[in-house]
């Protein structure tokens, strides 16, 4: 690797836990990346003569306080800390320093910055531009074109949800259990959605954006490294871990979606798959169930299946009822249909979502798995009228060429007919 | 003698690169593995997954205790190993110079191997 990209790699990782210190001090975001911002810059310029300083995060934080402090005026408040040329040359002291800046507050403090992202006041939408934008780093314009938006209209709705936060006035202290239960649980929420954005994109012609996907799961590792021994954070790490392993085999060279049974399973991720299988291993030895790592065991057991025929569906059966249990939503049971048709097949698994037609009403994935039930029932003008009602709400080009397949396979058996003219829905999600 | 070359980097440093980045990186370690390999010097290799995967036996009490997370919370993780035979700490060091020079960052440890056991039935 050449300055450049170690120099990337090592700001980028220590931007959580730089950025986390510097909003504790100047208690404002704005004020704390323009000063992380500083000293990314200097560190561009020192780093490569100096080489890497021993730990990039303290050296950053000490920097942009620097900086900050320089430039707002208000040195008398706060003690002079050593100049960066200098920083570098004192290992122990900065070591001694970084320590007791940081090593005390650093899990708050991280944990702190990612519930700012996913304050209850914000929009989902908005929590995971400003996480993406404050946490990861990425820069308007790279948030602006993930969510198919322009550079201007990104930057206003990073700019709202820093206004709608600093309303919020979020704690500053120490926060006790429970509010600490709580923010890792709204962290964990964010971490998931932003996942499901990357996975499945609400809009566009792309189906599937890695980036966000990789993303998630960095924080979903950063979430777990602070909490070390909370099973549902280890459940959500490994489902995000077997999900993505999936990517490289879910489009094909077109773009279009391939159905996990027709997917070349020698193109999944085995690393993701076996650090997957690690987390959850070690999540069910706590013995405390939850929504996330019983999503995971769903996803073990898809990753675990060499071929689609192995899959243990009487398996996938049980855990969706669990989860329907844990979190009883429509979709869970729309879920737990297809392995319902699996096992008892397609009439018992029709006759559990027809209670859906209502809350599903425009959701495309009910049409496609109703489509899908009727067409193995035999009941084909059935079947057609559902994978239309499926592509006029399809989100993407490949959810809509998918359904597209299916009817496709339907006409070459039975007689020509008319497709929807639509191909995106207009129900799409707020800036999608 | 035999030595360990332990390998310490910053996992979040690590964790943060690209798939790309990380490829570049194997692909290049290779080269120097396979070169070791050649001249026979070469034992076992491992990369260990992240220390979010790790889980610690505290066997200073009866009965152990498991916790989460690696043995100890340091900035920078033990990542992974190599096993190399050597004539000298010199040489050893000078296998670690190599990996260095396509793996910059962190640190290598070379410690001399007391025991080795290659696994699998070796009676």
């Amino acid at each position: 690797m050449n300055d450049i990209a170690w120099i990337n790699a090592a700001l980028t990782s220590a931007r959580p836990q730089a950025l986390a210190a510097l909003l504790r001090y100047f208690r404002d975001l704005d004020i704390a990346e323009e000063a992380f911002q500083e000293a990314c810059l200097r560190a561009l310029k020192t780093w490569p003569q100096n080489g890497p300083p021993r730990d990039p995060a303290a050296w950053l934080i000490m920097v942009a306080r620097n900086a900050a402090i320089d430039s707002t005026r208000h040195r008398s408040k706060l003690t002079a800390l050593p100049a960066e040329e200098i920083v570098s040359d004192l290992d122990d002291a900065e070591t001694a320093l970084a320590e007791r800046l940081d090593d005390a507050h650093y899990r708050d403090d991280i944990l702190r910055l990612l519930f700012i992202c996913c304050h209850p006041n914000l929009p989902a939408t908005q929590q995971i531009a400003l996480a993406l934008r404050v946490v990861s780093g990425l820069t308007v314009k790279e948030i602006g074109r993930a969510f198919l938006v322009s550079e201007t209209a990104m930057e206003q709705r990073i700019t709202r949800a820093k206004r709608r936060v600093a309303d919020a006035e979020v704690s500053f202290g120490a926060p006790g259990p429970v509010e600490r239960a709580e923010r890792v649980t709204a962290v964990a929420a964010m971490i998931y959605l932003l996942f499901n954005e990357g996975y499945s994109a609400s809009g566009g012609e792309t189906h599937v954006r890695a980036p966000l996907c990789d993303e998630a799961i960095r924080l979903a590792r950063l979430l777990l490294r602070l909490f070390q021994s909370e099973p549902e954070i280890m459940g959500l790490a490994a489902l995000l871990l077997l999900q993505h392993a999936r990517t490289p085999a879910r489009l094909d060279a077109e773009g279009n979606l391939i159905l996990l049974e027709d997917q070349d399973r020698t193109l999944w991720d085995g690393k993701m798959i076996a650090e997957g299988l690690a987390l959850l291993d070690k999540a069910v030895r706590h013995r405390q169930p939850g929504p996330y790592q019983v999503q995971a065991a769903i996803a073990s057991l898809h990753a675990q299946a060499e071929q689609p025929e192995q899959t243990d569906w009487a398996q996938i059966d049980l855990l969706y009822g669990t989860l329907e249990r844990m979190q009883p939503s429509p979709i869970i049971t729309l879920n737990r249909a297809v392995a319902v048709a699996k096992v008892h097949g397609p009439e018992q698994a029709l006759a559990m979502i027809e209670p859906l037609a209502k809350p599903l009403a425009a959701y495309f994935h009910y049409f496609g798995v109703k489509g899908w039930l009727l067409l193995q029932l035999g009941r084909s003008a059935e079947a057609r009228s559902a994978f239309d009602r499926a592509i006029a709400l399809a989100h993407t080009a490949a959810e809509a060429a998918h359904i597209r397949m299916h009817l496709d396979r339907l006409m070459r058996d039975s007689k020509p007919l008319h497709l929807s003219p639509g191909e995106r829905s207009t129900e799409r999600r707020e800036g999608g | 003698m035999q030595y360990a070359i332990l390998c310490y980097h910053s996992e979040d440093v690590v964790c943060s690169w690209s798939k790309e980045e990380d490829d570049a990186v194997m692909a290049k370690l290779l080269v120097v593995q396979d070169k070791l390999a050649t001249s026979g010097r070469l034992g076992p290799v491992a990369r260990l997954m992240p220390t979010t995967a790790a889980t610690t036996l505290r066997k200073n009490q009866d009965p152990p205790l498991v916790i989460d997370g690696p043995f100890a919370e340091t900035k920078e993780q033990l990542l992974g190993f190599y096993v190399v035979d050597c004539k000298s700490l010199e040489e050893a060091l000078e296998i670690a110079r190599d990996l260095a020079k396509v793996n910059p960052g962190g640190s290598y440890e070379i410690r001399p191997v007391n025991y080795f056991h290659p696994g699998g039935n070796s009676a």
